[in-house]
């Protein structure tokens, strides 16, 4: 506490002033008005810029969403530890990569019933219930993330596997073989690694250090069987 | 006779030792308070009634203080939920590494459990097993086909979704029945009570763990020792549900004991044999597969899967 000053305004004293000396003398009267307005000058613009919305191009509409969705792919394929996909959390992205890599998978219609790969329902529901559960289990664990931001980080994390898909297709395009095998495997290994990579680096954060394997072990399984889907994916 | 000092509550390693020094003496537990404090009362009596009824009145008027102290959160909230994953990644593993190696002495309950019975281990585990045994069934068709190539291979989707169903409803049915039925005698004997539903789950989620490297030893196109793998899991994994189910079963006639322990024991068996037999069928190398001949499986697979006709042109 300042000591108080035993002859203030004495100029020729040696000891100096403590701080905030002077505070002690002033008093607030209680009839002192405070009123008046408190605008925020920049409202009528935001107003504006919201109406503004409804009279677009469509063009206009689409390319904003499209841009926000390219925006977080590039996040994906270079993770760095960045909150883009955490706070502007969309799930665009994982409808479009889940449709893609349904349709990719679809077995052939000639087919037989019982032994051939996974319907498109099947990989739907895999894919959003795996990821619901994941996300669940997240939450239980006691990780303050919230639900629909997980399911956007494990959505758009499929990314990596659905380029992988696209690369099999092409090199299947090539005809069977050995090498052909080697390389898809090769392939789906290095996508399945770069998923996890890159969801641990938005989810482990998200979690007790004493509790961050438990979180991504069940993320772990879920590319696994994903990427076996892929890799197990014969055209005939 | 049970003294005043012997009814307060003592640590776990103090009555582990209790119970192998006297291996005939009576135990009661806390395990059906839902408060989950960690706290046991222990009491060592000779076995004769006079000490029992003492023992129920001071247990009731226990419980009814702790049921003040806390208060569970309903079923319909979520912390009800996360209360049963309250586990670290450590305690997982510890309760892992219990599964895998019974020991006589050590109840899997009050060893490694210890009144925190989670759901985590046993859902995902069950998971881990179902896709395992996908995959790995999958792999041994890879195989054969290299090694014959008149096999027809097919990604064979339709067995993740045979095997995911069959574990849990083993995994969660089959402890269900066991814990109503321990239930029931309870009410006939009155004197040792039983596990919850969760710690039942819990015990045959954990020794399902031992199958998940069995399946992927089960790769190994070898037929003796695929059986010798199969039996030293199920060895394993059976001799741990009996050490846990001992000392409630103990107290009952002999022969429930005997036709109990043996129903649980057959049941894994039976799990084990349906897995290999369905998912790793050995294939004759003349085998072609005609998928339009394959019939619909049989879609009711609670406890036993059996061997399917429809797959007898393998």
């Amino acid at each position: 506490m300042a000591e108080a000053e035993e002859s203030p305004g004495d100029p020729g004293t040696a000891s100096p002033r403590p701080l905030f000396a002077g505070l002690s003398d002033i008093t607030i009267s209680q009839d002192i008005p405070v009123e008046g307005e408190i605008t925020i000058p920049i409202r009528s613009r935001i107003r504006e810029f919201d109406s503004s919305t409804l009279n677009e191009s469509v063009h206009n509409t689409i390319m904003r969403d499209l841009k926000a969705v390219g925006k977080k792919f590039m996040h994906v394929l270079y993770p760095r530890k960045s909150n883009t996909l955490l706070r502007d959390w969309d799930l665009w992205g994982p409808l479009i990569l889940c449709v893609t890599l349904a349709l990719m998978l679809q077995r052939d219609p000639a087919d037989s019933e019982k032994d051939g790969g996974p319907h498109f329902a099947e990989v739907f529901v895999i894919v959003w219930f795996g990821a619901v559960t994941i996300t669940l289990n997240s939450k239980l664990l006691g990780g303050n993330i919230s639900f629909f931001q997980s399911l956007c980080v494990l959505g758009y994390c499929i990314l990596p596997l659905t380029v992988a898909m696209l690369i099999c297709r092409l090199v299947l395009l090539a005809g069977p073989g050995p090498v052909n095998f080697m390389v898809r495997l090769f392939v789906v290994i290095v996508m399945f690694a770069w998923s996890i990579v890159a969801s641990t680096a938005f989810l482990a954060d998200s979690q007790p250090p004493n509790r961050r394997a438990l979180a991504v072990y069940p993320v772990f399984l879920f590319y696994f069987v994903i990427s076996w889907m892929i890799l197990t994916f014969t055209p005939q | 006779m049970a003294a005043a000092d012997e009814l307060t509550f003592h640590e776990f390693e103090e009555a582990t030792n209790l119970l192998t020094e006297t291996p005939d003496a009576a135990t009661t537990s806390r395990s059906d308070q839902p408060t989950s404090q960690g706290h046991v009362a222990v009491a060592v009596g000779s076995g004769d009634s006079y000490g029992a009824e003492d023992e129920v009145e001071e247990e009731s008027d226990k419980a009814a203080l702790l049921q003040k102290q806390q208060q569970q959160p309903g079923f319909w909230t979520f912390n009800y939920y996360q209360s049963f994953f309250d586990v670290d990644t450590s305690q997982v593993l510890d309760r892992i590494k219990g599964s895998l190696l019974p020991r006589p002495g050590h109840n899997f309950v009050r060893h490694y459990l210890r009144n925190r019975p989670d759901l985590y281990g046993p859902f995902w585990i069950c998971a881990t097993l179902a896709f395992v045994l996908a995959v790995t069934g999958n792999l041994t068709l890879v195989l054969a086909q290299r090694r014959d190539p008149s096999i027809h291979y097919s990604p064979q989707f339709h067995k993740v979704t045979v095997a995911g169903i069959s574990i849990y409803c083993y995994a969660w049915l089959v402890p269900l029945a066991l814990w109503g039925f321990l239930r029931w005698r309870k009410g006939v004997r009155e004197r040792v009570g039983p596990y919850t539903f969760l710690e039942t789950v819990c015990v045959y989620g954990y020794s399902l763990f031992v199958f998940i490297p069995m399946v992927v030893l089960w790769l190994i196109p070898v037929p003796w020792l695929q059986w010798l793998f199969g039996a030293l899991a199920l060895g394993l994994s059976a001799a741990g549900l009996v050490f846990t189910l001992w000392p409630v079963v103990r107290e009952d006639t002999r022969l429930v004991a005997a036709v109990l322990l043996s129903t649980v024991v057959l049941l894994h068996a039976l799990l084990a044999m349906g897995c290999k037999l369905y998912f790793f069928q050995s294939l004759p190398p003349e085998h072609v597969t005609p998928p339009h001949q394959a019939a619909s499986l049989p879609t009711n697979i609670p406890l036993s899967p059996t061997l399917p006709r429809s797959m007898a042109p393998s």
